[in-house]
């Protein structure tokens, strides 16, 4: 198995993965939070909030890539914040892949946990009350269990999206081995050297059925928690 | 008295008004579709907050807007049957009857999971999951979950509306016994002359023209002394 591919390109396969999950991490939580605004909150500018959350699925990616090094490049606000305070630099790091990673799949984890949220009957959680569950032990106890096959239909969604993300990668973090080198950039830069044809159809085979997967997966868990529902419906 | 219940509430366009006071048994909320029954049922249970008004339970004032006293419906300790069951499609029948029982503190407890489970003739279901269950069955397990959770009385709202004729038969015998042999205040609505005639020891008429109370069978025999015989049941403790 280990032999099919080069030791280079076995680290590109462990960054990516790295990547990847760190991005799904970060985004977790902020994503549930603004899933939860977006579901439930009622309050002026959540068209704008909501905008807003879906612009990196629109923009061309090399301009998100851009805004953020605008903003967390080593002059920008929010870098030089990070990185006199934690020590945490992005350019050029892996940290800088993952939280491009992290914002290209910010919309579609939202997208997912929202959907989720939606779904959840608030007939239930009525219900949950008048049995003695106060709001915090109805969302954990009825809401969260209700919402979970989304939320992990978002983590794999977010996953795949930030499996495959190029060209906010590439123009906030570079192109540099061993860094930022995830599996697009990696596929791309084989692309450029002539005679590395057999390098590119490898990592093309590994993108197809990483992505592969991740879509099975997440269709898998969708289904479930649909005839979960049309199961209470009856 | 048991229900002492004067509010008035906006519902979309409609103006709801409910003005009742009744003694023990169960008590019908009568009317047709969009008198706002269910809305008063929702107030009394704390869901929805009356525009004006006053809500009591027996000496427990639950909801009073001249001093803004509105308990939240966890602290009211109601069993509320709702017309489509709402049992938790992601838990276990045993799950679903002990959620109340075993957030209700212990000394509120008055029945344990055998013994509803065995009133209401659904030993046999513990381990299955709701969407596996027949209406009938479904609204039985309601029932049991509300009892469980210790309430200080029941709202119930058409419980018995999604079932088929021969269902119905069973759980209106079921919704008897609560009301004879448990002795708890009831506050039942429907919209079927059949079901208050053979239910309803004081019916409440909700209409545009106000709200009228009206006696319904055996007032005289209300089972409040009964209850003492009954209560408190040997609470069993059950290890989840």
């Amino acid at each position: 198995m280990a032999g099919i591919l080069s030791p280079e390109e076995w680290q590109v396969v462990a960054l990516s993965l790295k990547v990847s999950g760190v991005a799904i991490l970060i985004d977790l939580p902020l994503a549930f939070a603004l899933a939860w605004l977006l579901a439930r909150g009622r309050f002026p500018g959540k068209v704008l909030l909501d905008a807003i959350v879906h612009l990196p699925l629109v923009l061309p990616p090399v301009v998100t890539g851009w805004m953020l090094l605008l903003a967390f490049g080593s002059n920008g606000p929010a870098g030089r914040f990070l990185l006199d305070t934690f020590g945490l630099g992005l350019i050029f790091r892996w940290t800088g892949a993952a939280l491009a990673a992290a914002i290209m799949a910010l919309p579609l984890m939202v997208r997912a946990i929202r959907l989720s949220l939606e779904e959840v009957d608030r007939r239930l959680e009525s219900a949950a009350r008048t049995l003695g569950a106060g709001p915090c032990r109805t969302f954990a106890t009825v809401t969260l269990p209700l919402a979970l096959p989304g939320v992990m239909a978002a983590l794999v969604l977010g996953f795949a999206r930030s499996i495959g993300e190029f060209g906010a990668t590439i123009t906030f973090a570079s192109n540099i081995p061993g860094e930022t080198r995830t599996l697009p950039l990696a596929i791309y830069t084989a692309l450029q050297i002539p005679g590395s044809e057999g390098d590119v159809a490898r990592l093309a085979v590994i993108s197809v059925l990483l992505s592969l997967a991740a879509l099975v997966i997440s269709e898998t868990l969708t289904r479930r928690s649909g005839q979960r529902k049309a199961g209470h419906a009856l | 008295m048991p229900f002492d219940v004067d509010i008035a509430l906006q519902r979309g366009s409609a103006h709801i008004a409910a003005r009742f006071r009744v003694g023990p048994g169960l008590t019908a909320l009568f009317g047709t579709s969009g008198a706002g029954k269910t809305s008063v049922l929702n107030a009394v249970a704390g869901l929805i907050r009356p525009d004006h008004g006053r809500i009591a339970v027996g000496d427990e004032v639950l909801y009073d807007g001249a001093t803004r006293l509105h308990l939240a419906p966890e602290k009211r300790a109601c069993g509320y049957v709702f017309q489509d069951s709402r049992l938790f499609p992601h838990k276990n029948v045993r799950d679903n009857l002990l959620f109340g029982w075993k957030l209700a503190p212990a000394a509120r407890r008055w029945m344990a999971l055998e013994e509803a489970s065995e009133f209401l003739g659904i030993a046999h279901l513990l381990s299955r999951m709701p969407r596996t269950l027949s209406g009938g069955e479904m609204q039985r397990v309601a029932i049991g979950r509300a009892l469980l959770s210790g309430p200080r009385f029941l709202l119930m709202d058409e419980p018995l509306s999604s079932l088929d004729e021969e269902r119905r038969g069973g759980v209106m015998q079921v919704i008897e016994r609560i009301r004879d042999e448990l002795a708890l205040p009831i506050l039942y609505v429907s919209h079927d002359r059949r079901e208050v005639d053979r239910l309803a020891h004081h019916v409440v008429t909700l209409g545009p023209e106000g709200t009228r109370v009206t006696p319904g069978i055996r007032t005289s025999d209300a089972p409040a002394a009964r209850r003492a015989a009954l209560r408190p049941v040997p609470s069993i403790p059950h290890s989840p």
